[in-house]
């Protein structure tokens, strides 16, 4: 069983300040996806139980190298990155088609797992995109994936129940994060990590047509104003006459 | 005549978008169309919303598969020359819009909270860096597949003018199977209408604990919700209680947060609450910034003292 899975390096959002409205990405160190991490473990699951080989697949700039150590650590066998500084510019469409030419590069592909959504942009297409340009069936959602034959059983979770589907490989499944609780890395293995077989490509390197995409233009991106009164209370009964104050307890 | 098209399998969530469709087709001269895919109930209470509904009738379309879906959707638009198709941000609807945008060679944008027409431009507002922004896109292009955040748009009232006609697309047949649909409990309470939340984080001790909880809620009135991890990784309570970008966007007139540290992902889900309270044993929590009334106090403590005092 050959999986691949699909992880986006985002800036570290914990680490993110605003300054007038702005977000300052400057020295914000980049991370994997916490989601995607989600998927990474669950591909590595599926190679532990059925044997085969977990291919990390991922496009970004130049931090890319050092950021996908921390897969090949957490159990990737090898990775397959683009790395451009492009990249970060560029949109779902884009990055579908990147991520999709990338894939047929790949031997023997049987599955390929996303991330519901991305940290930062978490927009939740670029899995689907890809199933539909690779001409896959897709499954998305899933909260328990189990290998048959040639198959899989995977539950989808949405917001008014659970589905429990069958669809044959290969195919495309994101996952949510409460799929898995994704494993720490030891101290062998984040040395070991640096050692695993990387494969590195241009955007040029893939032969692909970009111009007829329709590309998103960001008009502004601010961080919401607010106007918190910001009271510091010290017991409870100075909160309750607080919220008296305010006409909330006791209407 | 050129249209929108827009699609929901959910009832209320098609009415919503039928709001914002009309947002854009009126400023751009344009016809809204409703697609309504083996769902008779739906034909007819779109139709009594005013508007001409194309009704497909095809056993191959399944909701369980996207891409039948979407399949059904692209050969809708094509006929009824509708280049901007409009969905919902559910799951269903954020799954699907990747496949059928991709079908249509369109540009996508998903968790739409706001939407403003802007000469050629469809300007919309989403959140970004995982909520700690909100940014301002739109889509350069004729083809556009916008995807609107459940609640964000009221739904549509009842009105003349509306007709159902068939549409036959075909599609190719699906090759997901669906097993089995277990519905989730239809107890469940609803937190995006509740007037009071008090939402408890990882700061709680345990579940036994729950129970003084929910009945600090009840005498405020309100109801109980919760961080992600309360629900996803402890399993405390359930994912529909969750607030945040991957749960629902609360508007409560007052939040009580026990024991959240407030990082974005969360916060995005209640920071249009009226008046919010925080309380953490970590006076550097971020959350204390963000409060209207803030304590630095142990959370158990707290409930018990408040359960108290409204006795
Ligand atoms: C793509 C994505 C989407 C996400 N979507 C969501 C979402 O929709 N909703 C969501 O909530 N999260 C979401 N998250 C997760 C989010 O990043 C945080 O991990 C989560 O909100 C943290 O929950 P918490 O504040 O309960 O826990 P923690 O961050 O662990 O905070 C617990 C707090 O409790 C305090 N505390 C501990 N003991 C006590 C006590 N006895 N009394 C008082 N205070 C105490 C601590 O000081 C701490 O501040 C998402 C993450 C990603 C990557
Ligand atoms: N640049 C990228 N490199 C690798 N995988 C990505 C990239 N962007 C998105 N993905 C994958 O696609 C999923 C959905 O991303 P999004 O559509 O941005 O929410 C993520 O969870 C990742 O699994």
């Amino acid at each position: 069983m050959n999986v691949v899975v699909a992880m986006k390096q985002i800036p570290d959002l914990q680490q993110i300040r605003i300054r007038n409205r702005q977000p300052v990405l400057e020295d914000v160190p980049w991370t994997l996806g916490a989601i995607d991490k989600n998927a990474l473990e669950a591909a590595v699951q599926i190679k532990e139980a059925q044997g085969g080989k977990v291919v990390l697949l991922s496009a970004g700039n130049e931090e890319l190298e050092d950021t996908a150590k921390e897969a090949l650590a957490a159990g990737a066998d090898e990775a397959l990155l683009i790395i451009d500084d492009e990249l970060d510019k560029l949109g779902s469409a884009e990055v579908a088609r990147i991520l999709a030419a990338a894939i047929q590069r790949i031997e023997k592909v049987d599955l390929i797992i996303f991330g519901e959504g991305s940290g930062d942009n978490y927009s939740g297409q670029v899995g689907s995109r890809v199933a539909e340009i690779l001409g896959l069936p897709q499954l998305g959602y899933a909260s328990a994936i189990e290998v048959q034959e040639d198959s899989l059983r995977v539950s989808r979770s949405l917001e008014d129940g659970e589905e429990l589907v069958e669809l044959g490989l290969p195919a495309v499944v994101t996952v949510i994060s409460g799929i898995n609780e994704p494993r720490i890395a030891s101290v062998t293995q984040i040395l070991k990590a640096g050692k695993k077989p990387k494969e590195i490509l241009e955007i040029g390197d893939l032969g692909l047509d970009l111009v007829d995409i329709c590309p998103i233009k960001t008009e502004s991106n601010l961080a919401p104003e607010s106007d918190r009164k910001r009271v510091a209370v010290k017991t409870v009964d100075e909160l309750v006459a607080a919220l008296k104050g305010e006409n909330l307890i006791g209407r | 005549m050129a249209g929108i098209l827009i699609y929901s399998d959910k009832d209320n969530l098609a009415l919503e978008l039928l709001t914002v469709a009309r947002l854009i087709a009126d400023a751009r001269g344009l016809e809204v169309k409703v697609a309504c895919i083996n769902n008779a109930s739906q034909s007819n209470l779109l139709s009594a919303a005013g508007v001409r509904v194309y009704k497909i009738e095809n056993p191959a379309v399944i909701p369980a598969d996207v891409a039948t879906v979407a399949a059904a959707l692209k050969e809708a638009s094509g006929q009824l020359d509708c280049s901007i198709v409009l969905l919902s941000s559910n799951r269903r609807g954020r799954e699907l819009a990747g496949r059928l945008a991709q079908m249509l060679g369109a540009g996508c944008l998903t968790d739409i909270s706001a939407v403003k027409v802007e000469g050629e431009q469809i300007h919309c507002q989403r959140n970004a860096l995982g909520g700690a922004t909100v940014a301002t896109q739109y889509i350069d292009g004729d083809k556009q597949v916008l995807v609107i955040v459940p609640r964000a748009f009221t739904p549509a009232s009842a009105q003349d003018g509306g007709s159902i006609v068939e549409l036959a697309v075909e599609v190719l047949p699906s090759r997901v199977k669906l097993l089995e649909f277990r519905a989730k409990d239809s107890s469940s309470v609803d937190i995006e209408e509740a007037p009071v939340l008090v939402v408890v984080g990882q700061g709680l001790n345990s579940q036994e604990d729950l129970a003084s909880v929910e009945s600090l809620a009840k005498k405020l009135g309100g109801e109980v919700a919760c961080s992600k991890p309360l629900a996803t990784d402890k399993k405390w309570l359930p994912e529909d209680r969750v607030v945040g970008l991957s749960g629902k966007k609360c508007q409560p007139d007052l939040a009580v947060l026990l024991g959240i540290s407030g990082q974005v992902q969360f916060t995005v889900g209640i920071r249009d609450a009226q008046v919010m309270v925080a309380v953490n044993s970590d006076e550097n929590a971020y959350i204390h910034q963000i409060a209207d009334y803030s304590m630095v106090a142990d959370l158990h403590q707290v409930v018990k003292e408040l359960n108290d005092a409204l006795a």
